[in-house]
């Protein structure tokens, strides 16, 4: 993701690399979209709906999407989330939970410092055993990536090497309130200064007035943004703010909408509405992702964040990724916890593991 | 990747370590006697072996009752009626029920792992689904003890006195509290037959019933086949028989007690339709077709066997299907990750594997899911059959077991009309997210029960029965209750020799026989 390799969605399937495609260009300054106009064409939704791609177009394929039974959907997932994970299974499922976690500060008072010692806590997660893992990637606001960059030093790239990655939200996250304008200056300055994923919030204002191509056209801008001087693409994970879009047939529309125009991830949250992550929401997600694959070949990521907080529940995610989307996306380019207390539980369930005691918040450091 | 453990090959996450409940908890006897007049007793007939149809193994010594101990049961029965239990107010049995219901609560963890050990459900179904619901009745029906007023029959309704109840090996423990709930709550004392495969839970419960401190009698337990089950719903002094299983041997009852004057209801076979229209939720619809058949390895009357879909979503439907079933995991019932356990008997595989294999011979397309069948017990890997014609025995008979037999429609009035061509009549499913077909579709099934995008779903206020040959009658609900009881001032039921001397039982029990 750091190099000049395509998308990791793609990666694994040899297809053309994501993003819009060269013929379009997105049209920052508009801001509302006639039926009639073309939208901008993103390479999977031209795909999957035509070459004529419109409003009218896009707002048939998500309206005609089957639709979503919450008892059924909520009773599923509080099936997988009787699993009972034990001994082995346990030990790996926790190590790989760390692997999978976007360690994230984003509070207004972020200061250098505490970016640091963030940054400290992701490359050591538990400095009493060494074999811990480290984190996927430390999630900061755009302005502290510089500090992240510099503090990981000869640490930062892919996690697939071991190293650590650094992911920014951008687009004027949490609210997205912000003209395209400011949203795609937002992301593009991320990006120069080092950041390697892109967080982005949707406009769910839009989303909720029905104004799906409006959403659309700022995904596949915001995309366009994480391109590189060298044309490599930051990887770009939408965020539904699944919370604020209420139901579960939204979040099913949301979901298609955000990888129709290009999304490498799908996000369900800010972690600054409740509520955040929820284990139903990142099944209906994963369903989305699993059916998108069927489709095409092409793995896209699902990133739960805010609100798991616990080793336990992390386990529920996991057995809820493998069961549903298959073991192949239990890795960092496909799946990713945004989470900032997790990592020490996790830690504490591991000592737990390793010497037969429960440890104390003593015996796990601050970040 | 290179640190990726699962692409390395190392292992697989989806290989759960084994994860079993443990079996500490239970303290079962080496034999069990029968349950009379408030004490474990000796059978007289040749006791037999309960095993576990996981592993073949042997888990304990279960007695045959012989018409002689079913009459000493049925008389403990009417004397508890005489004496105690009908003189009781409807508080005060509410009281004992609400007991037995905490009781059971209490003894919920080993009453699961006995039903697991016992029958071969998985303890996740045990443990999440029949032992919660049998509590449930017993606080449901311990609500309507002081309230039967209420239950349809005017004031003051009487109890009909000794109930003779038989229930199926299936959900052993959850049809003993559907039979014995009701049954107390309305003050009639009851002799219950387990079904020979599964006699355990209802021992138990015999000692949940003596830790309740129930009055002697008002609760009996008699174990053994069929024989012992044809003499308690012959014996001439019970006044109600209860049934649930097969519709052969509901037949059988019926014809027995007929003109007899006893009451009956019968809760029999069926061979549910699950209708699924395009415009389904299809991802739950899915959910509820593993469920509606796969749930207890189909061993349930109400199984949504028929899967009737739309025939523009029968590719994408049956597609989905496959790749969900390919994630169940089918094993050790007492292991919690289990989704699929074992079958309950050797007798009961054959038949599953007979009419599976008349299927393929009738021209259906067989997929199986693909699972390691463990060597000792008895399993049946999740089947589904595609293409399956209506006239197919395995769309018309019932398989009780893990096989679905998946047939298409292309209008609602054609999935209507294939769903009710059925002699059974139990229990149906709806999938669609428009309210409006919904309501119009469950409006023209002839089936007791229909669920609406769900499956197999039960609460102890909601009346369960058939149509057709799925029976006669209604269990749970105040008509569950109803069911148990007859209006004020009725003349007392009577049998066919309740007029016969009460001492000579073996004259009463042949004169039943001829009838």
């Amino acid at each position: 993701m750091q190099s000049p390799a395509p998308s990791p969605g793609t990666a694994s399937t040899g297809t053309a690399p994501t993003g819009t495609a060269s013929t379009g260009t997105a049209s920052p300054a508009a801001p509302t979209i006639p039926a009639a106009v073309a939208l901008a064409p993103a390479e999977r939704a031209v795909r999957m709906l035509g070459g004529d791609l419109t409003e009218r177009s896009l707002r048939l394929h998500l309206e005609g999407l089957s639709g979503v039974d919450a008892v059924g959907l909520e009773q599923r997932a509080a099936g997988l989330g009787t699993r009972s994970i034990k001994t082995t299974s346990k030990a790996w499922a926790l190590d790989k939970i760390i692997e999978l976690i976007d360690l994230t500060t984003l509070e207004g008072a972020d200061t250098p410092g505490k970016v640091r010692s963030l940054v400290a806590k992701a490359l050591t997660p538990d400095p009493s055993d060494l074999t811990a893992p480290r984190v996927a990637a430390v999630c900061v606001y755009g302005d502290m990536v510089p500090d992240a960059v510099a503090a990981l030093g000869a640490a930062h790239g892919d996690p697939d090497a071991g190293l650590v990655s650094v992911a920014a939200v951008a687009t004027a996250f949490p609210s997205g309130r912000a003209s395209l304008r400011v949203k795609l200056a937002d992301t593009a300055d991320a990006v120069s200064n080092g950041a390697d994923e892109i967080d982005m919030v949707i406009d769910r204002g839009a989303f909720l007035s029905g104004r799906y191509g409006e959403v659309f056209e700022q995904i596949v801008a915001v995309k366009e943004a994480c391109r590189r001087d060298d044309g490599s693409y930051a990887s770009l994970k939408v965020i539904l703010e699944t919370g604020e879009l209420n139901t579960y047939d939204n979040v099913r529309r949301a979901s298609w909408l955000a990888i129709l125009a290009g999304g490498d991830f799908i996000k369900t949250s800010t972690g600054k509405v409740a509520p955040a992550a929820t284990l139903p929401v990142t099944l209906l997600m994963l369903e989305v992702v699993r059916d998108w694959h069927r489709l095409t070949g092409e793995r896209v990521g699902v990133k739960p964040a805010g609100g798991i907080r616990t080793s336990k529940d992390a386990i529920k995610y996991l057995v809820t990724v493998a069961e549903t989307v298959g073991e192949q996306w239990l890795q960092p380019h496909l799946f990713r916890f945004g989470a900032s207390s997790l990592l020490n539980d996790v830690l504490l369930q591991r000592q737990k593991l390793t010497t037969g005691r429960y440890s104390g918040p003593d015996y796990v450091t601050l970040d | 990747m290179a640190k990726d453990l699962i692409t390395a090959g190392a292992r697989s996450f989806l290989d759960y370590a084994p994860a079993p409940e443990s079996t500490s908890i239970l303290h079962l006897q080496k034999s069990y006697g029968l349950f009379i007049d408030g004490a474990f007793v000796k059978g007289h007939g040749t006791p037999f072996a309960s095993i576990s149809p996981a592993t073949e193994k042997h888990i304990a010594e279960i007695a045959t009752a012989t018409p002689k101990d079913v009459d000493t049961a049925v008389a403990a029965a009417r004397r508890a009626f005489d004496k105690t239990w009908s003189k009781l107010s409807g508080a005060d049995r509410g009281k004992y029920l609400f007991r037995i219901a905490r009781l059971v609560q209490e003894r919920a963890r080993e009453l699961a792992v006995a039903e697991s050990l016992d029958n071969g459900k998985p303890i996740k179904e045990s443990r999440d689904v029949d032992v919660p619901l049998v509590a449930a009745w017993f606080f449901y029906y311990a609500g309507w003890a002081d309230k039967l007023d209420h239950a349809g029959l005017g004031a003051n309704p009487q109890a009909l006195g000794v109930a003779a109840q038989v229930i199926p090996w299936n959900f052993p423990l959850l049809m003993l509290a559907w039979k014995i709930a009701p049954a107390l709550a309305a003050g009639n004392t009851v002799v219950l037959k387990p079904a020979e495969t599964t006699s355990l839970t209802a021992l138990l419960f015999a000692e949940i019933v003596q830790q309740a401190e129930l009055p002697n009698g008002v609760v009996n337990i008699v174990t053994g086949a069929g024989e012992t089950g044809a003499a308690l719903v012959r014996h001439p002094d019970v006044n109600k028989v209860a049934f649930t299983g097969s519709t052969a041997v509901g037949r059988e009852i019926a014809k027995a007690v007929a003109g007899t004057g006893k009451k009956v209801t019968l809760e029999l076979g069926g061979k549910a339709a699950n209708i699924v229209f395009d415009d389904a939720p299809i991802d739950q619809a899915v959910e509820g077709i593993v469920n509606g058949i796969f749930f207890n390895q189909g061993h349930v009357c109400c199984a949504g066997s028929r899967l009737l879909v739309q025939e523009s979503v029968h590719d994408d439907v049956v597609d989905r299907l496959k790749t969900r079933l390919a994630t169940l995991r089918l094993g050790d019932p007492l292991d919690k990750n289990t989704d699929i356990g074992a079958i309950n008997s050797r007798e009961q595989l054959d038949r599953i594997r007979e009419l599976s294999d008349i299927g393929e011979a009738e021209g259906a397309e067989r997929w199986t899911a693909p699972c390691v069948i463990p060597e000792n017990g008895f399993w049946f890997a999740p089947t589904i059959f595609d293409n399956v014609s209506t006239s197919s025995r395995i769309a018309r008979e019932e398989i009780f077991g893990p096989v679905l037999s998946v047939l298409t429609f292309r209008t609602p009035a054609e999935a209507i009309a294939k769903a009710n061509n059925t002699p059974y009549g139990l229990s149906a499913g709806i999938w669609s997210d428009k309210g409006s077909k919904i309501l119009a579709v469950a409006d023209k099934l002839r089936a007791g029960v229909i669920w609406a995008n769900t499956f197999n779903r039960f609460d102890p206020a909601s009346p369960f029965g058939g149509y057709k040959e799925s029976g006669y009658g209604r269990e749970g609900g105040r008509q569950g209750l109803a069911a148990y009881l007859q209006p004020a001032g009725s003349a007392r039921v009577r049998t066919s020799a309740y007029s016969q001397p009460r001492k000579t039982p073996r004259n009463a029990l042949s004169a039943g026989d001829a009838s």
